[in-house]
């Protein structure tokens, strides 16, 4: 061992220099189709050129504004169609997210705590739930949606999302509160709480992170869908973004610039939660890890 | 306490229902004021959408009813209106394409037009022509559409009298400039060089068209056009365009739309007749006429205000004015072309050439097939006689006779013998005494878990269930009937064809799990080493890295997939640049890929694009699970003289191995229904062959003469093959986890005895 510390330095620094090389390389994969997005919704010519470097020919914002000041004129007044778009995309996403989580987060924690009948059974159902292609389940729900009169509404939209997105969510919550020791709600209970005083005060407060982020991955499905949303949406008003993007890209007359601005956009919000969350991310993965 | 417990989960509830309430109010308004207003769909863009408008506002301020509009997508027009007019929710009247209207009369969603329509004197002849059917009228036309050729003055002054003259002006022209840009891979451009050979698309009695003497010589002159450098090999729609408005296209076979494009470009161009064939004995090229026109659904001929609406649309003031604004060719006879406008002059003589697209539903079917084979073939894989005989197959087993109707009695005597089953478990369970008592030990479990089984029962698992159920159904919905398991049937034995034969079921499965597999082994080792190197105490900028390398997973899915596809692009896509660079500084002669022409690129684009997408959340993963690896193990195994490679190998991912596998396992599942990245990259290019089990059920359901049952059937295969094989690894894992224990209790047991 003795002698080693130069020769056992340079082996770090060379470990070190290789390690931060296979880094920049992902990093490098990551971002290149990222900063292509980029360059194209900031490009103001359209000549179709085969190049390496994502970087805007002829620079110009009006990609940007034409897609931001999109409006229409209904009767006499004039609406800003984007904004109310926008307001769309946000209101589903963070209702879907509020409501998912609504729903999955009791049955999560009676799934980790309780022993009933019908449990083992209920846990492969949602599983199988993950397992089947919605191409086949698409037009049952559009009846359903219709015969319940929610087609061409918010409210469908929201419903359809929050259920979606709950198995995967119970999934989640259930392994995060495994891992919370049971002693906490058993001391508060001895300490004269009720079981679901218990989960509010102590439980939930503890899951705070893996709440977060499965809170995320259910705002990110509805705000990122567009089959569902294309096929019950029926007023341009009511669209969510990811509808009004499909449409800049016709056959014959693909909008690549407007797409790409509009993407930039839409992407933002999620980038920004992303960036806020991130350190949740880690820790609300680890608690038990995703549980199949 | 009683009280405050349920004051709490009231909150939680008026907190989930909270957006639902407030949608209800919305709902409501919305339905109060649907009676009077006219509803009116369409897929206009730009200039069109702005004509509209204002022969909306004319018809407003005389008096007419108000009318909301709605633009829809092209492609999605036809399935929309297909599932929202049957449920009254669809609009009034549309615009669309006439050779439409024999879906849509099969479908019960159109009508007749009635009085709104002015006589046959108003319209040009064949214009009216396509939109009868059964000597009625279904539609008023508006305008005529069809391809011409558009010439960049600036590049050339003479345009050659025959295609096969494009050929001389590639050594006029400057480097890197086609003589002549059209899709040629595409059969809606191909078929005005199919019709100088006598042929159509369709042929008689909705057989396929595209075969035999015509259908050959047609694609032996596309084939020569590109060989020669005349025309781009691989140009799509929007491609062509880009071509032409960039100068690089000195003529361009393109339709009305191009013109709109190109404003405001700089380019000097006009407008021509298609060129002649001589291979053809000097026939024109004949295009195919679409008519836009008019419809109602059934509900809004009803209406007379609608009709009169639609009558205006139509009308010879409206015509004037889109021919004004939008430059549409009008399909009226009383309305003449603006003076001096020699673009829509060109296009009214071409559409004498035309040919309008028939508006059998047998129509539809031929694009898939008809465009397949126009690949295969310019790729230099097929003959041109394998090709459209190929095409001639698939064409008629898409068309297939529906399996004879079933007999249901099988099906209530399985569905009776269940419900026997179930009542009589439960009869048992009830008597031996212990359901009961569990069923009430249960009861505060299920006050936690009751709403979600309402929700997720009522949304996800119902829809679920009768889409499964949806399977043992043949035909459209309107038509189909019972066919027991025929659908399996049919799928499992390739539909009479060879079982490995392109697109059957076995050769798709085996796609999907290559598929599958390669995603999962890209996610897991990107990731897993990427959590590694991060997780590393003594690596800088750790938390930088951490963020940017998140960043593929927080944009939406369908606009990175739509960014790869493009830089995939043959011509001008990024890869390309890349390789040119490469052969620039190194001197390398790399010919560019196609990417997707050939199967293991094209699968290779589509990876390429799911790895990107997938890898960061392994590595989150895998941060996370590296978290719980207690440092005093890794020190213990360095104490022992363990390598930093055995370390990893032998204690490191052991001990994350549990919290990977789960993820791994939803992950495969997610991959093995990675519907977005398969039809969005490669959209199944070349021939289908990269399609995945779902986006081939897909097909069947949308693009396939909307074969529910079908598509449910594969829907129901899919489901099948996952559940069995996440039951097996349950079932694995359950031993394990038993011969662990098992070892773990020896393991006690020894260590008990050396104390």
């Amino acid at each position: 061992m003795s002698g080693s510390g130069g020769g056992g330095r340079q082996v770090r620094a060379i470990e070190s220099i290789a390690s931060h090389l296979v880094v920049l390389l992902a990093v490098a994969f990551a971002l290149y189709p990222v900063l292509w997005v980029i360059a194209l919704a900031f490009s103001g010519s359209a000549t179709p050129e085969a190049r390496v470097l994502p970087i805007p020919r002829e620079p110009t914002f009006d990609h940007l504004w034409a897609v931001i000041s999109t409006t229409r004129e209904v009767g006499d007044s004039t609406q800003w169609l984007f904004g109310r778009q926008l307001a769309n995309s946000l209101i589903v996403s963070i209702a879907t997210a509020l409501v998912g989580i609504g729903i999955a987060t009791p049955t999560a924690y009676a799934l980790a705590r309780f022993n009933f009948v019908g449990k083992e059974g209920g846990l492969r159902v949602l599983l199988a739930t993950q397992m089947f292609p919605a191409v086949a389940s698409a037009i049952p729900l559009y009846l359903l949606l219709d015969f319940l009169g929610l087609l061409n509404s918010r409210t469908g939209l929201i419903l359809c999302y929050a259920t979606t997105a709950v198995p995967f969510a119970i999934f989640q919550l259930r392994a995060a509160f495994e891992s919370i020791p049971v002693d906490l709600e058993e001391a508060a209970m001895v300490d004269g709480a009720t079981r679901f005083q218990a989960f509010r005060m102590v439980v939930l407060p503890a899951a705070r992170p893996a709440i977060a982020v499965t809170a995320l991955f259910a705002f990110m499905s509805a705000y990122n869908e567009f089959i569902l949303a294309a096929t019950l949406l029926g007023k341009e008003d009511m669209f969510t973004l990811p509808v009004v993007l499909q449409r800049f890209i016709g056959e014959y007359d693909a909008q690549w610039e407007a797409f790409a601005a509009g993407a930039l956009i839409v992407s933002l919000p999620v980038m920004i939660l992303f960036y806020v969350l991130q350190r949740h991310l880690v820790a609300g993965l680890t608690s038990g890890g995703v549980k199949g | 306490m009683i009280r405050r417990r349920t004051a709490a989960r009231l909150a939680l509830a008026g907190l989930a229902l909270a957006p639902l309430l407030l949608g209800a109010g919305e709902a409501r308004a919305d339905e109060g004021d649907e009676a009077a207003t006219i509803q009116l769909w369409h897929a206009y863009r730009g200039a069109e959408e702005e004509a509209l408008q204002a022969i909306l506002e004319a018809h407003r301020a005389a008096g007419g009813p108000p009318v909301e509009t709605l633009a829809i997508p092209y492609d999605a027009f036809g399935s929309k209106l297909g599932a929202a007019i049957p449920l009254g929710e669809g609009p009034d009247l549309y615009i669309d394409s006439h050779e439409r209207l024999g879906d849509y009369r099969v479908r019960g969603i159109v009508a007749p037009v009635g009085d709104a329509f002015e006589g046959e004197a108003a319209f040009r002849s064949n214009a009216v022509q396509a939109v009868t059917l059964d000597d009625a009228i279904w539609g008023l036309p508006l305008s005529q559409k069809c391809v011409a050729l558009y010439v960049n003055q600036g590049l050339l002054k003479e345009v050659p009298a025959t295609l096969e003259g494009f050929a001389g002006l590639r050594d006029t022209l400057p480097e890197g400039v086609f003589p002549l840009a059209y899709e040629a891979q595409g059969a809606y451009v191909h078929s005005a060089l199919l019709g100088a050979f006598g042929g159509s698309l369709l042929g008689p009695d909705d057989s396929f068209g595209f075969v035999g003497d015509p259908a050959v010589r047609s694609l032996n002159l596309a084939r020569a056009l590109i060989d020669g450098g005349v025309v781009p090999s691989d140009a799509d729609g929007a491609l062509v365009t880009n071509l032409f408005r960039g100068g690089k296209a000195a003529t361009a076979i393109s339709g009305p739309w191009l013109a709109a494009d190109l404003e405001g470009s700089g380019i000097d161009y006009r407008v021509e007749l298609l060129p002649k064939v001589e291979a053809a004995d000097g026939a024109p090229m004949r295009p195919l006429l679409t008519v836009e026109a008019v419809m109602l659904s059934p509900e809004g001929a009803k209406r007379a205000d609608v009709r009169a609406l639609a009558r205006r649309i139509a009308g010879p003031e409206a015509a004037a004015l889109r021919q004004e604004r939008a430059r549409t060719l009008t399909a009226r006879a009383d309305v003449p072309l603006p003076p001096g406008d020699k673009l829509l002059a060109a296009f009214a003589a071409q559409a004498e050439v035309a040919t309008p697209m028939p508006s059998a539903p047998a129509m539809r079917a031929t694009w898939e097939p008809a465009n397949r084979a126009i690949k295969a073939f310019l790729r230099g894989e097929l003959d041109a006689e394998a090709a459209t005989e190929g095409a001639r197959k698939r064409f008629d087993d898409v068309r297939r006779p529906l399996p004879p109707p079933a007999s249901p009695t099988p099906l209530l005597i399985v569905v009776g013998l269940l419900l026997l089953y179930g009542a009589f478990s439960l009869v048992r369970q009830v008597r031996s005494g212990e359901l009961v008592p569990a069923l009430r030990r249960s009861i505060p479990a299920y006050r936690y878990v009751a709403h979600a089984v309402i929700t997720v029962g009522l949304l996800v698992i119902l829809p679920l269930v009768v889409g499964a159920a949806t399977s043992l159904w043949a035909g459209r919905p309107e038509t189909g009937h019972y066919v027991g398991l025929a659908n399996f049937v049919d799928i499992l034995t390739a539909r009479g064809g060879p079982l490995l034969a392109t697109g059957s079921f076995y050769v798709v499965l085996l796609v999907t799990l290559l598929w599958t597999l390669a995603n999962v082994f890209f996610h897991l080792a990107i990731g897993v080493s990427l959590g590694l190197v991060l997780s590393r105490p003594t690596m800088k900028l750790r938390g930088l890295y951490r963020v940017l390398l998140i960043i593929p997973w927080a944009v939406p899915n369908y606009v990175t997939a739509l960014a790869w596809k493009g830089m995939f692009h043959r011509q001008f896509g990024a890869v390309t640049g890349l390789i040119n660079a490469l052969n620039q500084t190194f001197g390398l002669s790399i010919e560019p890929i196609a990417w997707f022409s050939h199967f293991s690129t094209a699968f290779t684009a589509n990876l390429a694009t799911n790895v990107w997408l997938g890898f960061p959340f392994m590595m989150v993963v895998t941060l996370g699970a590296l978290t719980s690896v207690p440092g005093d193990v890794l020190e213990a195994a360095e104490v022992d003289g363990a390598t930093r490679w055995q370390r990893m190998w032998q204690v490191t991912l052991p001990i994350i191995r549990p919290t990977l596998l789960p993820a791994v396992t939803l992950g495969a599942i997610w991959t093995f229904n990675m519907f977005n990245v398969v039809f969005l990259v490669s959209g199944g290019e070349p021939d289908g062959t990269t399609d995945i089990l779902v986006s081939e059920a897909y097909r069947w359901a949308f693009t396939r003469e909307a074969q529910y049952g079908y598509a449910a059937a594969y829907a129901v295969l899919i489901f099948l093959m996952l559940a069995s094989v996440t039951r097996l690894g349950e079932w694995k894992a359950g031993r394990r986890a038993a011969r662990e224990a098992a070892a773990a209790r020896a393991a006690q047991a020894v260590e008990g005895g050396g104390h």
